[in-house]
């Protein structure tokens, strides 16, 4: 499934080059939203695990853990119950809808509390340091992704 | 046109919500009960309550003479305790002289430029921490009363929409925090309903009294918001808002937090 998509993804880099005329390894692909999903990856590069693993749990990267526990992980970190915990995530959501939910949950729910992870328009007072950025690049959400969807149990 | 009622109806039930969410909490709750117990035991006992180190130096601050015209504080005004008592509470009010919203700092800046002709004492500084806590501890138990109408009114419906406007890169809104997650844990800390009734307060973090400015830009930087200055028309309008929001809560400055 996931060669077939690459190398669809190549093709379409490669149109890009003979359109261009540029080779861009970090052109980050389309969000395509179907229901309550983005079922295609945001990169080329499949998700790692380990890496989305060290976002969330980075107080300075992801810090999802300010707002959720993970209770099998970091017993030692203080974790928020201000979102639902996130055992079990990769067993009650698909792939595709934990990315739109990263990506920005406020499509499903506009009053959600949760930070828009990939979204850099329609934001107020942004700290400079921040404009025109998303809290997390393409390739961070797909960790993240590969990595809550390993979340069984 | 059945249809159209059930969405008008609709409508007004959201913004029913909406408007539910601006008014102040229905039972306001101090600051202090949502600390831990340590900290708590810390500010109700004078004794030991880091605190009052700045009081005591914002007592003495009182009576000390300076700029050119050699005034104090207590050359003007008098004994500290007694003309001082509820003062705080009235604050942040709109100055009559300037047609400005002025907070605590602010009236003694402007006393030390125009009365005492000395510079303004920069927030944070121990001086101004000192003499906003000495003045604000003469009004611990009072309740606070501040105007929203007439010249404060555009500065109380500025601070509303403020505290409710999301913003940052992690687009968050003050109420969302302050009044949908009270009593939630957002990682070590316990969430309360935002009150300003304990500021200035000693902080452990700080490991030092700041100001409710400096609070509130705390939490700024938490949303990824622009950081404004100490000082700023938009925090002071918030001041005034979150005064207001607090309802008949007592003053309990100087707070000990987290
Ligand atoms: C400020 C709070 C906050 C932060 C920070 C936050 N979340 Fe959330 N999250 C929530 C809330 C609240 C929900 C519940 C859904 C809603 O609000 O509509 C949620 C829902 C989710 C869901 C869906 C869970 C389910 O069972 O349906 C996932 C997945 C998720 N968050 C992952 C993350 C990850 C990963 C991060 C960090 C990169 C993160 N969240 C950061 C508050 C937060
Ligand atoms: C992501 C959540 C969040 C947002 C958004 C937020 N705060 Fe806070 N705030 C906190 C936390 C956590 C604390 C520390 C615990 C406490 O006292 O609530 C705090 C503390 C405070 C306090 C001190 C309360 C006390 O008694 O010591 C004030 C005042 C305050 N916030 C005002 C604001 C204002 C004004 C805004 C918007 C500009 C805001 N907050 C936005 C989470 C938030």
């Amino acid at each position: 499934m996931r060669s077939i998509r690459s190398k669809h993804y190549i093709g379409i880099a490669l149109a890009l080059e003979l359109i261009f005329g540029v080779a861009r390894a970090d052109v980050n692909l389309p969000v395509v939203v179907t229901g309550d999903a983005v079922n295609a990856p945001l990169t080329q590069q499949v998700g790692r695990a380990a890496q989305g693993r060290v976002i969330v749990l980075s107080r300075q990267i992801g810090n999802c853990l300010i707002c959720h526990a993970v209770p099998n992980e970091a017993k030692e970190l203080a974790q928020g119950n201000v979102g639902p915990a996130l055992s079990g995530v990769g067993g009650r959501l698909s792939e595709g809808q934990i990315r739109l939910r990263l990506i920005d949950q406020s499509r499903l729910n506009p009053r959600t509390i949760m930070p828009p992870y990939y979204r850099t328009n329609g934001l107020t007072n942004v700290a400079a340091q921040f404009v025109g950025k998303s809290v997390l690049d393409a390739q961070q959400i797909e960790d993240v992704v590969a990595y809550l969807v390993s979340l069984k149990e | 046109m059945r249809y159209k009622l059930g969405i008008c109806v609709f409508v007004g039930v959201l913004t029913g919500a909406d408007v539910a969410a601006q008014q102040r909490p229905a039972t306001p709750l101090p600051g202090s009960v949502f600390q831990s117990p340590e900290a708590r035991a810390m500010q109700s006992d004078d004794t030991s309550n880091p605190a009052m180190l700045w009081v005591e130096k914002g007592r003495s601050l009182w009576t000390k003479s300076d700029g050119a015209t050699g005034k104090s504080c207590a050359s003007c005004h008098g004994d500290l305790q007694t003309v001082m008592k509820g003062v705080a509470a009235r604050y942040p009010l709109v100055d009559q002289k300037s047609k400005t919203l002025m907070n605590i700092e602010g009236r003694i800046n402007n006393c030390r430029t125009d009365h005492q002709q000395a510079p303004p004492l920069p927030y944070e500084s121990n001086e101004l921490l000192s003499l906003t806590s000495a003045i604000t501890y003469q009004s611990r138990g009072d309740v606070r009363l501040v105007g929203i109408d007439g010249a404060a009114e555009p500065f109380f419906t500025q601070g509303r929409a403020l505290f409710e406007q999301r913003q940052g890169q992690l687009n968050l809104a003050c109420v969302q925090c302050h009044d949908g997650q009270v009593g939630r844990k957002l990682r070590g800390d316990t969430v309360s309903q935002g009150q300003t009734h304990g500021w200035p307060a000693y902080r452990l973090e700080w490991q030092s009294m700041g100001s409710l400015h400096r609070r509130i830009r705390s939490c700024s930087i938490g949303v990824r918001a622009e950081v404004l200055p100490y000082g700023a028309p938009s925090y002071l309008a918030l001041e005034l808002y979150l005064a207001w929001r607090g309802g008949s809560l007592p003053m309990e400055s100087p707070g000990v937090r987290r």
